[in-house]
């Protein structure tokens, strides 16, 4: 308690036009503290962290940095106060090399000169890399680095500038578990040398054995700070979801008769990259789950079914045929949320009727012509059907929230009853009323015979929505598990990190 | 507010509020009209004739820019369309000149924009050259054709029922090219507003992946988009070669940059998915007025090219959101 206070944020507000985002947060910081930042979608941290870098403007509210309150009014500021952000989308430039990188827009010159010192700069880059304890050779392209070593290139990059705070926007999501084990070691240097860190992020097993400290956030408010040695998870998820919440956020056991008929057979299927043998049925009216890491193959699989992707080998036999294109995917009743909606699912700059009409324009076209009167009543149900928030189906997409946003895109496609929906990550980036609205509207599909794809990392989602749970590993089906059968999200959460866990063991929470 | 029946889907349509950028062009048309009529009102600007005579000169750019703006609408653009004019324009008089039916020689100039524009197509949508590359060296090479097949010489076209359809007659007062410019808008306009081809130019251009995963065969979508841009190029050259009763290899120099301002200038968005044909239209009258207007002051063509230049920038600077 005693220990000095490197951050201290206090009463910050920000509003993004009418709608308030922050009311009046307080977040501190000790030396030498790694502190999680913990909240549902839409909860506010990244606002918060956007405020402590400088990309966002605060309306209101103080920081202090070491005892000295600071304005950040951008980047520059805050990279002077010694704050600086490690990126989840990286940015590094791939083409340069590590120690291009690392001085980017800071070479040392040779002294009065304007001509960059090459050898200097490699010289100083090898040294922060050494005190790092990691073996990166600073001449190497960034481009020829894995996922975690570009990470720990931030991480330098970010030290050279004397950096004393580091913010970690979900470090670990596309790590393997030794990038991951290798970047928590480093993670423990870094607090030993005194560095702060305000690590955000969802798995809550890593931040339990991570963390000193951990701050939830709700609805633009700081609901909990405490120390990790105090917590459980459980404690950490009531705090998130808040108490009006979790009811509407549990699995239902719903029964899908064993002899329901399938939908989707996937066999053997095998794909250029990371997938090698899949096989698994979805059977009408069942949800199942898809599990496994970023990166383990689950997009390419939605994909593929979807006609989108050639399968090396195997096959995917819809509704008895196979599946020749995604024209042919579509027309047989099948539909794809992807897992990017702000580029693969929605034309930002068209309205939202715009949107909602795109996959159904066969439907509404008569000679030509577009029948916007049947259309527009379509539209108004789908609006109706899945409350989506929005002045009238003329506003731009753009303009509305990512939960509604997303129940557009899942909208246009229920438009066609579709026999089989895919959703790849449906509820990123998602507040969790309208992340409960889209899971009730998922299972009354279902129950009316559809048969359903969930891809999701969040494991409290798909260990809410699913029926059945697929954990892919290495390439293949590692694990079919009912969901009646799995106890805690900590037996999946072993079982995706390729644990050899049998699923229906009751493990520790 | 907002009642039902007014409410509609077209995604040009979805500005909630009325937004001075989107009329800017009709604002600027309005400008300089008045301007025109205030100074040179007397010196025979405001007659019919000289009106008949700005829409006539337009005629061309206004052709190719109603296709211009499916290609812009759809993330493209077209460059090839001043050397496809002039390749229809001489595949038509060299087709009259051996004799064939004016119809036929018809039929054979449009044939020529068809398949330059199925060149561009292919090479932008089937191997994934940027359309800018692919229709800056179409243009380049089709001129080079233009200039080849007739060593530069021109054919006289004497074919009156040619000539009066194509450009120099009229109908009930109306010159033909100014008939000929508000069919093919008014086509465009309908056709972009109101077909699902056009939604889905639309979507292609607003965002391509979006439209593909919905669906749309975004590919086939610019192929056809390029197809049409060839065929109204052609088109335009035939009116080129009606007007002037010959066939020349330097037809249409430059219309690609006219047509593409027009478009731009009528609100129609350069990075795609938001087009209008009305505001096309009104951009390529918009020029063509002030062109018309400078002649008539008195400017020679040096100062007329200086200060069309300078309005165009300035009523895009005007029409541009303001950056946040």
């Amino acid at each position: 308690m005693t220990q000095a206070l490197i951050l201290e944020m206090t009463d910050i507000r920000k509003s993004f036009g009418a709608i308030p985002v922050l009311k009046q947060v307080g977040f501190t910081l000790r030396k030498g503290e790694v502190h999680a930042l913990m909240g549902g979608n839409g909860a506010g941290k990244s606002t918060l962290m956007k405020i402590l870098t400088g990309v966002y403007r605060r309306d209101g509210g103080q920081v202090v940095i070491d005892g000295q309150p600071v304005d950040l009014p951008d980047a520059t500021a805050a990279e002077r106060a010694g704050v600086a952000m490690i990126f989840q989308e990286f940015s590094l430039v791939p083409t340069l090399t590590v120690a291009q990188n690392i001085f980017l827009k800071r070479e040392p010159r040779f002294a009065g000169t304007p001509f960059i010192n090459g050898a200097e700069m490699v010289r100083r880059s090898r040294a922060i890399l050494d005190e790092l304890g990691v073996d990166i050779d600073p001449n190497a392209l960034v481009s020829s680095l894995s996922v975690g070593y570009m990470q720990i290139v931030e991480i330098a990059k970010a030290l050279s500038k004397k950096a004393r705070i580091l913010v970690m926007d979900e470090p670990t999501s596309s790590l393997s578990e030794a990038e991951t084990s290798a970047l928590f070691e480093l993670v423990g240097r870094l607090r030993a040398s005194g560095i702060s860190i305000v690590y955000i992020s969802h798995r809550m097993a890593e931040i339990l054995t991570l963390c000193d400290r951990v701050t939830v956030m709700r609805d633009g408010e700081t609901v909990m700070t405490e120390n990790c040695a105090d917590l459980s998870v459980a404690r950490i998820v009531d705090a998130m979801l808040g108490a009006g919440n979790t009811a509407t956020f549990t699995w239902k056991d719903r029964a899908v008769p064993e002899t329901a008929r399938p939908v989707v057979q996937v066999r053997n299927l095998r794909l250029a990259k990371r997938i090698d043998d899949v096989s698994f049925d979805i059977r009408e009216g069942e949800i199942v789950g898809l599990a496994g890491l970023m990166g383990s193959g689950r997009t390419e699989i939605a994909e593929t079914l979807f006609g989108r992707r050639k399968a090396v080998s195997g096959e995917v036999i819809f509704n008895g045929a196979p599946v020749t294109s995604q024209a042919d995917a579509i027309a047989r009743g099948m539909a794809l949320v992807p897992e990017d909606r702000r580029k693969f699912g929605l034309v930002l700059d068209h309205s939202v009727g715009a949107n909602i009409i795109l996959p159904n324009l066969d439907r509404f076209t008569r000679r030509l012509f577009v029948q916007d009167t049947a259309a527009l009543q379509v539209v108004h149900s789908t609006i109706r059907d899945l409350s989506i928030k929005t002045d009238g189906p003329d506003k731009l997409s753009r303009l509305l929230s990512g939960g509604n946003q997303q129940k557009i895109v899942i909208g246009k496609w229920l438009v066609r009853a579709p026999r089989l929906l895919i959703l790849d990550e449906p509820t990123i980036g998602v507040d969790i009323g309208a992340k409960s609205e889209i899971v009730d509207t998922v299972r009354a599909m279902a129950d009316k015979g559809t048969a359903v794809l969930v891809i999701s990392s969040e494991l409290e989602e798909l260990m809410a929505i699913s029926d059945r749970i697929l954990v892919l590993h290495g390439g293949r089906i590692a694990q079919s598990v009912n969901r009646r059968d799995v106890a805690t999200e900590e037996e999946l959460h072993h079982a995706i990190q390729g644990h050899s866990h049998s699923a229906p063991q009751h493990g520790a929470a | 507010m907002q009642s039902k029946a007014t409410a509609t889907l077209r995604p040009n349509t979805a500005l909630p509020k009325v937004q001075l950028q989107n009329y800017v062009v009709y604002i600027f048309f309005a400008v300089v009209l008045g301007f025109f009529a205030i100074t040179i009102g007397d010196k025979g600007f405001l007659s019919v004739m000289n009106l008949f005579n700005i829409a006539r000169t337009t005629a061309m750019i206004t052709v190719i820019a109603v296709a211009m703006t499916f290609v812009i609408s759809a993330g493209e653009l077209d460059l090839s369309v001043g050397s496809i004019a002039a390749l229809s324009a001489l595949t038509c008089g060299l087709v009259m000149q051996a004799g064939f039916a004016w119809p036929l020689a018809v039929v054979a100039g449009l044939a020529a924009g068809l398949i330059v524009g199925s060149l561009n197509g292919f090479f932008v949508t089937v191997i994934g050259i940027p359309s800018f590359l692919v229709t800056l060296g179409m243009m380049q090479f089709v001129r080079g054709l233009d200039m080849r097949v007739t060593y530069t010489n021109p054919i006289a076209i004497s074919n009156k029922t040619y000539n009066m359809i194509f450009g120099s007659g009229s109908l009930f007062g109306i010159p033909s090219l100014l008939i000929w410019s508000v069919a093919v808008a008014l086509l465009g306009f309908v056709v972009l507003k109101y077909t699902g081809f056009g939604r889905e130019i639309l979507a292609t251009g607003g965002n391509r992946m979006a439209a593909e995963y919905s669906g749309v065969k975004t590919r086939r979508i610019k192929f056809a988009a390029f197809l049409l841009s060839g065929a109204a190029a052609a088109l335009s050259g035939l009116l080129y070669t009606g007007m002037m009763q010959t066939a020349r290899f330097n037809f249409g120099e430059g219309a690609e940059l006219m047509a593409i301002a027009a478009v731009i200038l009528g609100g129609t968005s350069l990075f795609g998915g938001k087009g209008t044909i009305l505001g096309t239209f009104a951009g390529s009258l918009l020029i063509g007025t002030i062109n018309n207007g400078l002649i008539i002051m008195g400017l020679d063509v040096s100062e007329q090219m200086m200060v069309a230049g300078g309005i165009i920038i300035l009523a895009v600077a005007f029409g541009k959101k303001p950056a946040n």
